[in-house]
């Protein structure tokens, strides 16, 4: 499903350039769930932008589903990024004007799906994330919980290939975090594939797999023992 | 190319961010208000200027006389010229084929009575030709015509103002006015577009009144048009050689500037001409320096909307929009903004001006207004000025990376 291999990327700060990313090899098959660890400043987040096609690695090789990523036009990298992936954030990252089926509706609209396709889709994946009944709700008017079941719904609406999950827990209390995470173990469980960061040890083992960085390159890769989040809940 | 859901999208943004839209659009609206009351301003000035001098044909020649102020041929200084008849037979039959229409005029103050009424009015006596060279429009009935004159009837033309003060509100024409003891008959009633002044001159045949009131043939005045084919150059050396004929004819020295004063309209309309441009040229620097402020006004905000989008436009794009559609977006949102802005202003403006227009007059500002060209002429400016305002935010907007959009703060 996805290929890394010997991926590199620095940042320029001021004279000097901080390298991030020292070669990085990484192979997640389909319907893996993996979590990508490390402290601040470990490459983690830099990782998953290069992933998610908003950022570009300065060499090595990333191809998704057989499909090579380099060298993309700003155009190409949009349609890759409608087609393949879903994004769910630490900040859920929603629209604040738009109401909930708008929210989700609108990777829909970039796919160029007709108004009435697009509202159906929509209210089906805000019914399988459960909040059917505040289609029409405004983000202010929904609790943590909420908004980031709706950036999930918003996720999945496009049917990507795979979800990029970037502290998807980071914002929200214990009890929600682990309603979140079954959630996100149920979508697994159906096939999806999915990549986590987080820097929470709890969350992590509720995936199959921890990936763990520190200083750019990868210390460890370990298959663990799913902790079902269900049973917190 | 017309996309529903690119103008859902836009109507909602706009509509979602009431404050932020209508502050934008509140520049736009007052540069465009300030720019058509200055517009209709300057054009109410040009107004009156135009009227203060179009009250006579631009092309007029006017002949005065005086007294001489230098001895001449054993004549002395300070003796009186007078024309007469002759003189103006003389004009007319010598510069036939420059002359296109010519008469004299004799200047009397009269008591005009009516019934009750009564009240002092200038006279003129004039030629037929008068009319055309005043620019009279008679309305009523008919002018002075050269059966008046052959046969000294005693009638007059009117202005409006004489019949609304003295008849009140009665028809006055085929009544009888008592001019300073004689009755004559009205047989026309006119209006002036030079103003008050005009609509209160009595006209009267120019025979009748040397008759009358001094039985001579003595004339105040010559008024003429030159031949509307002859160029300026032409025109002015015309009267410079009217000037020297007549000086000649009656003996006065050629440097004598006050015994025979020839007044050439064609040197004031040049000049006229040359000050409307001038106006004309302030008015457009003025009115494209308000647009430009303007334009920089919706530039600036929409940059700072773009600024404040920017979490929004990275949302946006790492779901898959193309750059294209948020240049679009910025771009549409802008010129709607500026358009709809732009109208009220020009609107509002024009309101102000139909409010305020009338009680202007008293600043030399007449009719001010705007006209249907420019209001064509504005809305193409406004889509422009929207596309200018909005492209370089909106390239911004385009350029924007979703990773630093969504960067976590």
């Amino acid at each position: 499903m996805l290929k890394i291999h010997q991926l590199q990327k620095s940042y320029p700060i001021g004279d000097s350039s901080l390298h991030v990313l020292k070669g990085i090899d990484l192979n997640v098959e389909e319907g893996e769930m993996v979590a990508i660890m490390g402290s601040s400043g470990s490459g983690k987040s830099t990782l998953l932008n290069i992933i998610g096609m908003l950022d570009e690695a300065d060499s090595g090789e990333y191809i998704l589903d057989g499909l090579p990523i380099k060298d993309l036009t700003e155009k190409k990298a949009a349609v890759y990024r409608n087609k393949f992936l879903g994004f769910i954030f630490q900040s859920f990252n929603l629209i604040n004007y738009k109401n909930a089926i708008e929210n989700v509706a609108l990777p829909l609209y970039y796919q160029g799906l007709k108004r009435k396709e697009r509202q159906e889709l929509a209210m089906f994946h805000l019914e399988k994330v459960g909040l059917a009944n505040w289609a029409k709700h405004l983000p202010k008017e929904l609790s943590g919980g909420q908004k980031q079941r709706v950036a999930i719904a918003r996720a999945l609406a496009a049917n990507p290939k795979l979800l990029l999950a970037d502290e998807p827990t980071g914002a929200l209390d214990t009890k929600t975090s682990y309603e979140i995470m079954a959630f996100i173990q149920q979508l697994n469980d159906e096939g999806k594939t999915i990549l986590m960061v987080t820097h929470e040890e709890d969350i992590a083992n509720m995936c199959k797999r921890i990936v763990r960085l520190r200083d750019g390159v990868i210390m460890e890769d370990k298959k663990v023992n799913q902790v079902r989040a269900e049973q917190y809940v | 190319m017309f996309d529903l859901d690119l103008w859902r999208e836009i109507f909602q943004s706009i509509n979602m961010n009431r404050t932020r839209s209508l502050l934008s659009g509140f520049t736009v609206a007052f540069a465009i208000l300030l720019f058509t009351i200055l517009f209709g301003i300057a054009n109410g000035l040009q107004n009156t200027f135009k009227e203060a001098f179009v009250d006579d044909a631009s092309n007029s020649i006017v002949v005065n006389s005086g007294r001489t102020t230098k001895a001449n041929k054993g004549l002395q200084a300070g003796r009186k010229i007078q024309f007469k008849n002759e003189d103006f037979n003389y004009i007319k039959e010598e510069f036939k084929d420059k002359v296109e229409f010519i008469t004299a005029r004799v200047f009397k103050n009269v008591k005009a009575s009516y019934k009750g009424e009564q009240n002092n009015y200038d006279l003129r006596a004039v030629h037929p030709d008068h009319q055309f060279l005043e620019k009279t429009k008679v309305y009523e009935g008919r002018y002075i015509n050269q059966n008046d004159l052959n046969n000294r009837t005693k009638v007059i033309v009117i202005g409006k103002l004489i019949e609304e003060d003295l008849f009140l509100k009665t028809n006055a024409l085929g009544k009888y006015i008592n001019l300073n003891g004689i009755q004559y008959k009205v047989v026309g009633i006119f209006t002036d577009d030079g103003g008050d002044y005009e609509e209160r001159q009595i006209y009267m045949p120019i025979t009748t009144a040397q008759h009358l009131y001094g039985n001579n043939d003595y004339i105040d005045q010559v008024r003429l048009t030159y031949n509307p084919e002859m160029n300026y150059d032409q025109a002015l050396s015309f009267s410079t050689l009217l000037t020297k004929k007549m000086k000649d004819r009656f003996d006065v020295a050629r440097s004598d500037q006050r015994a025979i004063r020839v007044r050439n309209m064609a040197g004031d309309s040049k000049k006229i001409n040359q000050m409307t441009f001038g106006l004309s040229v302030i008015i457009l620097v003025i009115g494209f320096g308000t647009l430009i402020a303007g334009i920089v006004g919706v530039s600036n905000i929409m940059i700072f909307i773009v600024k404040e989008r920017t979490k929004e436009i990275g949302i946006r794009k790492a779901l898959g929009a193309s750059p294209r559609s948020i240049v679009s977006i910025i771009l549409i949102e802008s010129i709607l903004i500026t358009a709809i802005a732009g109208y009220v202003g020009l609107l509002l403006g024009m309101g102000v001006l139909e409010l305020v227009g009338p009680s202007l007059k008293t600043y030399f500002i007449k009719d001010p207004g705007v006209s249907n060209s420019l209001v064509i002429g504005a809305t193409v400016t406004l889509i422009t000025a929207g596309a200018i305002a909005g492209y370089l935010p909106a390239k911004k907007a385009s350029r924007i990376k979703p990773i630093v959009a969504l960067r976590n703060d």
